[in-house]
């Protein structure tokens, strides 16, 4: 029992378990998925769907924070994505051309590759403040997401894009395959092979990692420029789920809850040791907890303040210092001292 | 002339660590008018008991008269109140700010509320000038160098109403002429009448400017002695706890080696950090390096294996000129670093003893070829038990083992690589004998292997056990290359490092 509770994922999951919980009490049936015309439906299936650009996010954050450093254009890069793929299949003869998708999709994950390469040259190759540097395509990066949609909404009518976010496949919707092969992608580059050993070194001593011979120059930029692939992928998700590019409103604020769902994972903003289940755990965290509030009725003007209450109350009961202190239990446990970071600075994102 | 009474005393003070006494039954008195030059090793106990006379740690026993009254403070601030304040190595000031603003920080002279600048720079000006020191009080005290910005600290010191001056290693990052520039500053304010304790590692220095000096050595009181009736010989001795004809010679010294050479610098050098020198290693030599702190070992370890640039000279590896830009490029030719600063610049206390010990050879390798994980156990197996690390635990925090526990990981991590020049850094610092022991023992064991070592180390014992030839370094400056022969002894070394080489 108590290697359970000492399980590094054991808060983050067991608040999960009780947000469903609360979800079940509210909505019968919540849990029931069904399968219609061949595709699985339920709240479940939805929580992963709605949630999956949000784990895309948090999985290329993860990386970043793990270094050390903070993305904060995240959230623009979603909307520079989604804009540029649009308005390219807008220009297409045949918008359903398989052909003419791939390359708008291409062009979109390329930009995208792009900006984040340039957050981690301006981070590790000119050695700004990682949140200064990324800030500067935060807010330039609206403005350029406005100017390749002309500062309209491009609306595009592709059953070929639509795939991306909205379609499915295999009975299942395709967002939540992509976040899987995402995730055993990222799982296979950090833990199978050393990228995940180097990335955490250089989060927890870069000045020794450089003394061990580590260039964590060449891959401070990887990590910048796959935390923008990611958000580019999540980009492309919403854009087509809703066939259109809006520059002002998509991905707004998604940076926010990506580092949030970072942090409720376990993961330290200090850099070092990170968890990708733990990640995930947070975005569904995140997600569930949005669509709980729409679920049990809370009125639509105090669900902000509902949000951050509850993600206040989870980083809380995470925080080992804070349980210690309230449940005061027999016997000292050795809280881990990553997370006993991570509860200080939780406030921000909340 | 009787001298005056001592305006400080601090009698029989104590301090405890968990495991450690870092100062017993230490005495010190501080006269007014005076420069007192703090002396000792590294770990001696000087920051301690500065600190402790601050205010900053409590005092386990003894007391301390300020002006014979006793006093006991809480914190840095009440000591400042009293009349002692300390300008730190790292000037503590607000570069951003101007140096008046600086001088006058939270005390700034007032009227309705309001601050009167023009007062404020006219008072700075006549402080500094009080010090010989004719600057534009209301630019920002950054666009001055560190010598002005450490004279603005003292300023600020003295004008706060002190009666004593602690000035921890002021001259540490001072070119000669700065240090001239604080000398006459030092004098001026000592004909003043203000005690001054002064603390540096450079010894020409103390006998320029102190008249009296307190030796400590592992936490306890060596002696206080004039320094005009102190040679520099006496003084290294009894900072490192030798007296010259307590020294014997020691009994299995390694052989000498007549291999090739592997690694020569010729004027190297890297300016403000070391000047340049000639140094030779050849295959499978123990060459020690031996020298006060702050004397530049560090320094020529760190060019050695790429980790600072070089700015003069040249370095050969193998007869080859090469140029070592970062660490990697020197891992690259066989040349391995255990730095002094295992907690900084060594481990990485978040991953595990084994991560930490296949870190240089996976980062060797690059990301994308992953050391097979049986190969990772096998060789972590392997080390563990050859050093004797304890606990015996591959997936333990590195954080939670002990000092000299981490060193041997530390050491692991380099030897995995089988480099071909290994630089340890004072790798026997801060840990207990048994490992100490053993750490020597590897040594020897290498360099009979044909490995090079680049030995650094405070212990003169140690580095002549050890090593096939001696150099020797004082005030940053390579002075002296002396072989381990019969006629070597820690005496020599001494003589050597105290004269500057040129006995």
């Amino acid at each position: 029992m108590t290697a359970l509770v000492r399980h590094r994922l054991f808060w983050p999951a067991a608040v999960l378990l009780l947000l469903l919980a609360a979800n079940v009490a509210f909505t019968p049936g919540f849990l029931s998925i069904e399968m219609k015309d061949g595709h699985l439906y339920g709240s479940l299936i939805d929580i992963f769907r709605f949630g999956a650009p949000l784990i895309l996010v948090a999985i290329g954050m993860t990386l970043v924070i793990a270094t050390g450093g903070i993305d904060l254009s995240v959230g623009s890069v979603v909307a520079i994505s989604g804009a540029l793929a649009c308005l390219h299949i807008s220009g297409l003869p045949d918008q359903n051309d398989v052909g003419g998708v791939l390359t708008a999709v291409g062009l979109a994950l390329g930009l995208a590759l792009v900006l984040g390469a340039w957050n981690g040259f301006l981070v590790a190759g000119i050695g700004i403040q990682p949140i200064i540097a990324t800030l500067i395509i935060m807010v330039a990066g609206r403005g350029l997401a406005q100017l390749i949609t002309d500062g309209q909404i491009v609306t595009v009518n592709s059953a070929s894009y639509k795939l991306i976010g909205g379609g499915y496949w295999l009975t299942l919707p395709f967002s939540i395959l992509i976040v899987l092969a995402v995730l055993a992608l990222t799982a296979f580059l950090t833990r199978r092979l050393a990228l995940g050993m180097l990335v955490e070194s250089i989060g927890g001593n870069a000045t020794a990692s450089r003394l061990a011979g580590i260039r964590s120059r060449g891959l401070t930029v990887a990590v910048y420029a796959f935390c923008a692939l990611c958000a580019g992928i999540a980009g492309l998700m919403i854009s087509s789920n809703v066939s259109s590019a809006d520059g002002n409103n998509a991905g707004l604020w998604i940076e926010l809850d990506a580092i949030l769902a970072v942090v409720i994972g376990g993961t330290s903003l200090m850099g070092g040791r990170f968890s990708l289940g733990g990640t995930v755990l947070g975005a569904l965290v995140i997600q569930t907890l949005t669509t709980t509030i729409y679920s049990i009725g809370i009125p639509p003007e105090t669900t902000l303040l509902f949000k951050a209450l509850v993600v206040t109350v989870v980083c809380l009961v995470q925080s080992p210092a804070f349980r210690e202190k309230v449940f005061q239990r027999r016997g000292r446990r050795r809280p881990a001292a990553p997370q006993a970071t991570d509860d200080e600075k939780v406030e921000v994102p909340a | 002339m009787a001298p005056p009474a001592p305006i400080l005393q601090m009698s029989g003070i104590c301090k405890e660590f968990p495991g450690v006494k870092a100062l017993s039954g230490v005495d010190f008195r501080l006269l007014p008018g005076e420069v007192h030059a703090l002396m000792g090793e590294n770990g001696a106990g000087k920051s301690t008991l500065i600190k402790v006379l601050t205010g900053v740690y409590d005092i386990d026993g003894g007391r301390i008269t300020l002006n014979g009254q006793d006093v006991v403070f809480a914190g840095p601030l009440q000591a400042q109140q009293a009349g002692i304040s300390t300008v730190y190595q790292e000037v503590n000031l607000c570069a951003n700010l101007s140096v008046a603003e600086n001088i006058f920080i939270g005390r700034e002279p007032r009227r309705l509320g309001r601050i009167q600048w023009k007062r404020m720079r006219r008072r700075a000006a006549e402080l500094l000038a009080g010090l010989d020191l004719h600057i534009d009080v209301s630019a920002p005290l950054s666009s001055y160098s560190l010598a002005v910005q450490q004279m603005v600290a003292i300023a600020r010191a003295v004008d706060i109403s002190a009666r004593v001056l602690i000035l921890d290693e002021p001259t540490s990052s001072l070119d000669s002429g700065e240090v001239e520039q604080l000398f006459r500053v030092m004098r001026r304010l000592k004909a003043e009448g203000i005690a001054i304790l002064f603390v540096s590692h450079f010894l020409d220095q103390i006998y320029e400017i102190s008249d009296r000096m307190t030796i400590l050595r592992n936490g306890s009181l060596v002696g206080e002695y004039l320094t005009s009736e102190l040679g520099q010989v006496e003084l290294v001795g009894k900072m490192i706890g030798r007296e010259l004809a307590d020294l014997e010679k020691l009994e299995d010294r390694p052989p000498a080696r007549t291999s090739e050479p592997l690694v020569q610098t010729e004027a190297l050098g890297r300016s403000g950090a070391i000047e340049p020198f000639t140094l030779t290693v050849h295959k499978g030599e123990v060459v020690g390096l031996a020298g006060l702190l702050g004397s530049g070992r560090t320094e020529i370890a760190r060019l050695l294996f790429g980790a600072d640039h070089a700015s003069t000279g040249a370095l050969r590896i193998d007869g080859e000129p090469v140029t070592l830009r970062t660490p990697r490029l020197a891992m690259n030719r066989g040349v391995a670093f255990c730095s002094e600063n295992r907690r900084a610049e060594g481990l990485i206390p978040d991953l595990t003893v084994r991560e930490n010990i296949v870190l240089a050879l996976q980062a060797m390798r690059g990301w994308h070829r992953p050391i097979p994980r049986r190969t990772q156990d096998e060789l972590v197996d392997k080390y563990v038990a050859a050093l004797n690390i304890r606990p015996a635990d591959p997936e333990q925090l590195v954080r939670n083992l002990s000092g000299g526990n981490q060193q041997k990981v530390l050491l692991a991590r380099w030897l995995i690589l089988e480099p071909r020049l290994l630089i340890l850094d004072e790798p026997t610092r801060g840990i207990d004998v048994g490992a100490k022991a053993e750490i020597q023992r590897l040594v020897a064991e290498l360099s009979d292997g044909g490995m090079a070592v680049l030995f650094v180390s405070a212990e003169l014992e140690e580095v002549l056990r050890l090593s096939h030839k001696v150099a020797v370094l004082r005030d940053r400056k390579l002075v002296a290359e002396l072989p381990n022969d019969d006629g070597l002894t820690t005496g020599v070394i001494m003589e050597t490092i105290a004269s500057g080489g040129r006995a």
